[in-house]
Formats: structure tokens, sequence, C-alpha cells
């Protein structure tokens, strides 16, 4: 076992955790907080993974950005805690649970032939492979005609924030 | 190497994860909470992917996604906040208008 | 030149039928009138005409086909119609008292509510029995047949308010239809085994061959068509429905229960005269048929007191008499006596009409009496009849049946032994009635009485005519012993001719015998009226003394030998029954299937209800599940 490997599962014993957390804990601040800490761990996973550039805008765009919007509105509404059941009684909790579960057995299933696939579990990748400026050429190259669009849905996304937030005006 | 199936493996517990929490909370919050790591474990996927294959394609996948998630991030807090305004309640089972 | 527009015939009265279905209620009474007479008068015309353009031809060559339509190509059956001396006969006679009989409703049925619908019918039952007497094909003649029944059916239940009068109606078209089945199976049968035509002439022509090679089909088909004249003709098993017929308007009662549609058997067998000479079986049964029908409604016409009902039985007994003739080969004699029948029956029932039309209604015979005086024309009418019937000398009556007797007597005296039977107890009630209405003490209330009057000349007249051609009429037959040939019996032997009838050719040999036999049928008659005479005007005490020593036996015979009730046990208690279970099943198993198809649609929405309840997490659920199920199915 490499000390990458090792590294990785720690790692993903603790994003389980965290992600664990943000859905069971009552207090909508803590699972927030929950949430911080599991998007930096999938940071880890993305530098673990040589894609250094994406493992930090990560950090700065998600858990930086995101998730302070988040705590605003949560400060914001200050909503109550509420228990998981409610007027679905107790079928939304087992069918939910066994179809997660088959979700994961799916996986599970595949597992194998991938293994067959990837027996070297990965040659050597590029130098650079991952970096800001493999990315920046990517970005505005083969993926430029995304990368408009994307700041196009953005713009559209703001004025629709705007808009939908906006307190009704009475007259 | 860390290989792709132990990748893929993670990924998809977390996205189940995230899954049951959009299922089985009732705040209006946590279910975006939920959704975003739902949105994390594709990407963790798709990074993953990438080493293994050796091409640039998933992370700029990835990039894209998280962009994508900003934007309805934003416009789903904002929903959240006029749905506020209008119920005062965040709890999604009082507000079941989706039927005739 | 008229034959060859034969189809005008029946059209006249069809228009008739058109024009005062749709229109006759708005139209004024006296338009209503002239209408339907005047169709029915213009076929009597063309009637005569076509007769007189027929006569003018040499004998063989008296067979004209009128071909009108095409009606069903790949079976070749066309409507077409024939005319020789038999449907000329035939014309003369329906379309001659049918319109006596018009000019008569006019006065007997003014004051009728429903006045237009009454000749609409009537004109529509010319139509259909000049279609049935035309035919010259078994399809075409049976479209008229089945008409002739509806058209029973509609006139029976004219006073439709009435209990009684519909169920007669019903009943009479539903015995109909049971003589009518058997005439369809004849038809088919006969369709497929002489030859695969349904032209009655290709019919009898190939009759002789498939009879030498088997003779029994020739027997089923003539005693299945036998079996459809049983139902039209009031034949045992068949005649229970004539009686109850006389619920209809007394009109009704001498044109189609008089005249001409029970006739319609009698003419049926005459018309396919050729194929029952080839079965001697099938003419034995048509003969015992018809004496024992003769006899069996003689006797229980004997204790009627309904005046309609003794008439009604009486010819049922008289029909009786023409299938004996028809049964012994004498084709001629039975059609003879279908025509003096006509005016003599009809003559009859148009007299009674006018009697129960001055009495108000009342219809029994218990309640009248003394008549002679207060109705002395309508009397004179009615006896006229009476002496044709009961064969008094010299009237057409006397002819008629002396000839059958004489015939039934060269087949087989057994049979004209019976016949005289029945000859003495037709002249023994017809003498009844006549002395129960009119000669007896009246036996009327005053009241009754004072409201008496004679009939208007409207009514009159066709009671006069057909008088005079009841005591005249058979002038036409006299025999051939008398006068070398019967001009009547000449007229139809080339209908008849083909394989020699039995008694044909025993006929020009000795006259003795016929001039005894006839003097032996003039004693009969002349006692039966002097035996009715004395029983009923002289001694009216002693019938009731009979009647009341004889209690059950008189009973029995009243209550016409509970023929009714017997078929009510054994034919329709079982089929209420079965009518019963199928109603049963058809209310629990198919409705049940039915509203369990909508029981399922209610049961299926129910569940899918469930699905539509507002809850967003459900329905991500539902994603959920889908995705999984498609994620697996790519798996795999």
């Amino acid at each position: 076992m490499t000390p990458r490997e090792l590294f990785f599962w720690a790692d993903a014993v603790v994003a389980v955790l965290t992600a664990g957390m943000v859905l069971l804990h009552r207090n909508a601040v803590v699972c927030a907080l929950s949430l911080v800490m599991h998007l930096c761990t999938v940071a880890v996973f993305f530098v673990l993974l040589d894609a250094t550039f994406l493992g930090v805008v990560q950090v700065i765009v998600y858990a930086g950005a995101i998730m302070v919007l988040f705590l605003f509105v949560i400060m914001l509404l200050d909503p109550k805690g509420e228990g998981v059941t409610g007027r679905m009684g107790n079928i939304q909790l087992f069918v939910t649970l066994g179809a997660a579960l088959l979700l994961v057995a799916g996986i599970l299933r595949i597992l194998p032939a991938l293994a067959v696939t990837n027996a070297g579990g990965g040659a050597a990748v590029p130098e650079g492979f991952g970096a800001i400026r493999g990315i920046g050429e990517a970005l505005f190259s083969t993926y430029l005609l995304p990368f408009e669009l994307a700041s196009v849905l953005l713009l559209v996304a703001m004025i629709g924030a705007l808009f939908m937030g906006k307190k009704e005006i009475v007259e | 190497m860390i290989s792709f199936g132990a990748i893929l493996l993670v990924s998809g517990i977390l996205f189940a994860m995230g899954v049951v929490g959009v299922l089985l909370r009732r705040s209006a919050l946590v279910i975006l909470m939920s959704i975003e790591v739902m949105l994390n474990a594709a990407n963790l996927a798709f990074v993953g992917a990438s080493r293994s294959v050796g091409s640039i394609d998933g992370q700029m996948f990835a990039f894209f996604v998280m962009a994508v998630a900003a934007a309805e991030a934003a416009v789903g807090l904002a929903i959240i906040i006029a749905l506020f305004r209008q119920r005062h309640t965040t709890d999604v089972d009082q507000v079941s208008f989706l039927k005739w | 030149m008229v034959m060859q527009s034969l189809w005008l015939i029946p059209l006249l009265p069809a228009l008739g039928f058109v024009a005062l279905g749709l229109a006759g209620a708005r139209l004024p009474k006296k338009a209503v009138s002239i209408i339907a007479c005047g169709t029915v008068l213009a076929s009597f015309v063309l009637s005569i005409l076509c007769f007189f353009e027929l006569q003018a031809l040499p004998p063989e060559h008296r067979h004209h086909v009128d071909l009108v339509a095409q009606w069903i190509g790949p079976l070749e059956l066309d409507w077409a119609f024939l005319l020789d001396p038999l449907s000329s006969l035939m014309l003369l006679i329906v379309t001659g008292v049918g319109f006596l009989i018009h000019v008569y409703s006019i006065g007997y049925m003014w004051d009728e509510a429903g006045y237009a619908r009454y000749f609409c019918y009537l004109n529509l039952f010319m139509a259909m029995m000049l279609v049935l007497v035309l035919g010259s094909s078994l399809p075409v003649l049976f479209v008229g047949w089945e008409g002739v029944g509806l058209c029973s059916y509609l006139l029976i239940g004219y006073y439709y308010n009435k209990v009684d009068c519909a169920d007669a109606g019903r009943k009479a078209f539903i015995v109909n239809r049971i003589g009518d089945t058997s005439f369809i199976f004849g038809m088919l049968l006969a369709w497929q085994a002489l030859g695969g035509t349904f032209d009655i002439a290709t019919m009898l022509a190939s009759a002789p061959t498939v009879a030498a090679e088997s003779p029994w089909i020739v027997t089923a088909i003539a005693l299945l068509l036998f079996g459809g004249a049983c139902g039209k003709s009031a034949q045992i098993p068949l005649y229970i429905w004539l009686p109850d017929a006389m619920a209809g308007p007394t009109p009704v009662s001498a044109l189609i229960h008089a005249a001409t549609m029970v006739t319609a058997g009698v003419y049926m067998v005459c018309r396919m005269a050729p194929l029952y000479v080839l079965a001697p079986y099938a003419m034995l049964v048509v003969a015992i048929v018809g004496v024992t029908t003769a006899l069996l409604a003689g006797v229980i016409g004997l204790a009627q007191n309904d005046i309609k009902k003794v008439l009604a039985y009486s010819t049922i007994s008289q029909l009786g008499y023409m299938f004996v003739a028809a049964g012994a080969g004498a084709f001629g004699a039975a059609m003879f006596h279908v025509t003096t029948h006509a005016f003599f029956k009809a003559l009859m029932f148009l007299a009674s009409g006018a009697v129960i039309h001055a009495l108000h209604g009342e219809q029994d015979m218990q309640k009248m009496g003394g008549l002679r005086r207060h109705l002395p024309r309508t009397f004179l009418c009615f006896a006229a009849g009476w002496v044709a019937i009961t064969g008094v000398p010299l009237t057409s009556g006397f002819f008629s049946k002396d000839e059958i007797l004489y015939k039934a007597f060269l087949s087989n005296p057994a049979l004209w032994a019976l016949g005289v039977a029945g000859a003495a107890l037709t002249a023994l009630y017809m003498t009844r009635l006549m002395a129960l209405t009119f000669f007896s003490p009246s036996r009327m209330s005053h009241d009754t009485e004072h409201h008496i009057h004679e009939v208007p000349p409207s009514m009159l007249w066709p009671l006069v005519i057909l008088a005079v051609l009841s005591l005249t009429g058979g002038l036409i037959g006299m025999p051939a012993s008398w006068f070398g040939h019967s001009p009547f019996e000449s007229w139809l032997a080339p209908v008849f001719e083909g394989p020699e009838s039995v008694a044909a050719v025993a006929d020009h040999g000795e006259h003795g015998p016929e001039m005894l036999l006839m003097a032996i049928s003039s004693l009969v008659a002349i006692a039966g009226i002097g035996l009715g005479w004395f029983f009923w005007v002289t001694r009216p005490d002693l019938p009731r003394a009979i009647a009341q020593r004889a209690g059950p036996v008189y009973e029995l015979v009243r209550d016409k030998f509970y023929v009714d009730e017997l078929y009510e046990l054994i034919i329709l208690r079982p089929f209420y029954f079965t009518a019963r279970m199928k109603a049963r099943f058809d209310e629990t198993v198919v409705d049940g299937a039915v509203n369990m198809v909508g029981g399922a649609m209610e049961v299926t929405g129910n569940v899918l209800k469930l699905f539509h309840n507002g809850f967003v997490r459900n329905y991500a659920l539902i994603y959920l599940m889908g995705a999984t199920a498609i994620f697996w199915y790519l798996l795999s």
C-alpha cells in the first residue's frame, strides 16, 4: 500500500463521515459546516488525483463562496430543526435506503470488470497534467464555447436570483 | 496507484448518501446541501476517470459542473427565500401543492 | 297490355299506405276515405282488365311473368309477378271483396279515433296480400305472407289501449311465426332439392324427377310448407289465434280473418299442387288435419255465446273443408270454396258488425233476440249468408261444398262421411246463431231496444252486393254433370295440370253417384236447419236442459277443450322459466362482467391516486427508483 493509497483511504473515511453529518444533524448550521469540511476532503481527493488546479478552485469557489452563501441564507431564515419522516411515514425511509443500497450494489458489480481493464492502476501521467497551464490551454481552445456559455449561465442565474429574492412591492 | 475502481466505489457511496439526504430530510436548505454532496461525488468520478484515461477532458467537465453548481445554488437559495416569505417555513412537506 | 305492368296492382295500395301513414292524421276524414278506397278500386279495375286479357289468350299460354327488378343476384332471385288463372282469380277476390269492405269501414269506423291509421294499415294489408298472390317465386310469396301477418297484428291490436286486444295481436303474430318457421324450412329444402332455384314454375317442373328418386324429400317439403299453412289458415294445432283475433274491429275480421289472409294457406297449397300430387302421404295428412279441424271447430262453435266467436270457429271449420278438398286432390274445388266462402263469410261478419253497431257494442247473443223486426235489411243480408253456408240447394255454398264432398267421396268414403257430419254441425250452429239473434223472443234491455237503428247506406250496399254474390255466385262453378263443363274448373285446370290428380280421373264417368250425394247433402242441410230451429226457436228450454244435464261436458266444449290452457302449460310455462333464467344470467354474469370492468377501473384509479400526493420527496423517490432500475438494466 503506497502512501498515496493510504492517504486516499483515510480521506475517504473522513469524507463519508462528514457527508453523514450533513444528512443526519438536526441543526442546519452544523450541517453547513460539515459540508464545508466535506468539500475540503473532496479537494484533497482532487489533489491526490493530479488535478491540482481543480482542487484549489474547489476550495476557493465551492467551500469559500457557495457555502458562505448557504450560511448567509441559514442565518437569514433561521429555520427550526425537524424530524426525518414527516407526513409520509416510514415507507419513504425504508424504500429510500433500499434504493440507495441497490445503487451501491450496482457499482460493486462492475468493480471486477474495471479491475481487469485498469490493472496498471494508471500509468504515469504527462508532466504538468492537471496544472493550471494545461487547464488554461484547454479552456481557451477546445472548450471555448462551453466557457462562454458558462459565463452567460452565471449572468442569467444572477439575474434570476436577484429577481426571485426581491421583496414584494406592495402598492 | 489508486485504482479507478476504488475511486468509483467511494464516489458511489458518497452519491448514495447524497440521495438519501435529498429524500429523507424535510428542510429545504439541507436538501440543497445534499444536492451539493451528490454533485461533488460526480465530480470525483470525473476526475478519477480523467486520471485513469490520461485525458484532461474529465477535469474540464468537473470544472463546468462546478460552475453550474454555483449558479444552481444561487437560484435555489433565492427560491427558498421567496418560499419562506410566503409560507414562513422551509419544510417541504408543508408545500405539497404539486398535485391537482 | 295491363299485364305488362302487373306491379301496379300491389303498388297502388302501397302508395295509399305511404300517403296515409305520413299525412293521414292531418287530412280530413273524407280525404282519407277517398285515398284508401280509391287505391283499392283502381287495383280492382286493373285486376278485371288483367282477367279479360288473360282470357283472350289460348289456355296453354295463360302464364305471364312480369319481371320487375333483380333482388339477390347470386341466388337468381328476382321480384317477379306471375299472372295465371289461379292468381287472377285471387286478384279478383282480394281486390273485389277488399274494396267492398273498405267502403263498409267508412261507416263503421267513422267515430273512431285513429281513423287514418286504420285505413293506412288496411291499405298496407291489401298491398301485401297482392304481393303474396302475385309472387312467382316462394320468397316473394313469403314477403307477402309475412306482410299480411304483420298487418294482422297491427289491425287486431288496433285498440291498443285494451290489454286483451294487444294480447290477441301478439298471440296471432307469434303463432303465425311458428307456422312461418316451418314454411321457411320447407322453402329452403325445396330450393336445395328441386334444382337450386326459388322460382315456383321451375321447381314444379323438376319435381317429378326428384320424386322418382327420393319420394320422401318431396313429402317432407310438402309437409313443411303445409305447416306454414296451418299457422296462416288456422288449422290444428295452430288455430288458437283466430278466435282471439275477434278483438279487432269487425271489418278487419271480415277481410283478414274470413276472406283473404286465412285463405293464403289454401292458395299456397293449390299453387304447389303438382308437388303435393307427388306426395300422397302429405295429401293424406292435409286431408286428415282438415277434417279434424272442421269437426273440432264446429263442435266448439256450437257452445259459444259471442256472435263473432261463432263466426270465427265457423271460419276455422270451413278452412278445414278447403284442406279436405286439397288433400283429396280436388284443388279446383278448394279454390271454389275459397271464393264462395269469401262471399258469404265476409257478408256475415259485416252483417254481424251491423248488429253490434246497432246494439252499441253488445256481442253476447244471449242478450239479443227478435232483431228481425228491428233490423229487417240487415236480417235479409245475414240470412243470405246463412243459407249459403248451410248449403241450401242452388246457393253458392251449396255448389262449392257439394263439390268438395263429392271429390272427397271419390278419394275416400270415410272422408266423405265425416264431411257430411261437419255439414250437419255447420247447419246446426249457424241456425242457432240466427235463432238467438233474430228469431227468438227479445232478451234485450229496454234501453238498448229503444236506441236501435239500421245501418247507413254506405254500410248497407256492400252487404247487399255480397248477399247477391252469396246466392248467385255458385253458378260459375256448377258441376260438370249438369251442364257439360264447369267454367270454374276448366278455368283453373291448366294450373293444376301435369300429373293427374286423383279425383279428376274418375270425374268424367257416371253422374249417378254425384246426384245421389248431392241429394244426401241437401237433406242433411235442411235437416240441420230444422233441428236448429226446433232447439232454439220452438223449444228453447231444451238446449238449456241438455247443457245442464251434460254439465262438465258442456263446460269442456264451451271452454274450447282447454287447448289454450294446455299450450300454456306445456309450452309457455317452460319458456317463461328459461327466459327468467336467462334474464338472471344476463343480470349477474353479463352485467356483472361489465360492472367489473368499471370496478377495475375504479380500483386502479384509487391506487394510482396515491401517487399524486403533492409531496416532492415522494416524487423524488420515484425518480430514484426509476433511475436505479435503468442503471441496473444498463449494467446487465
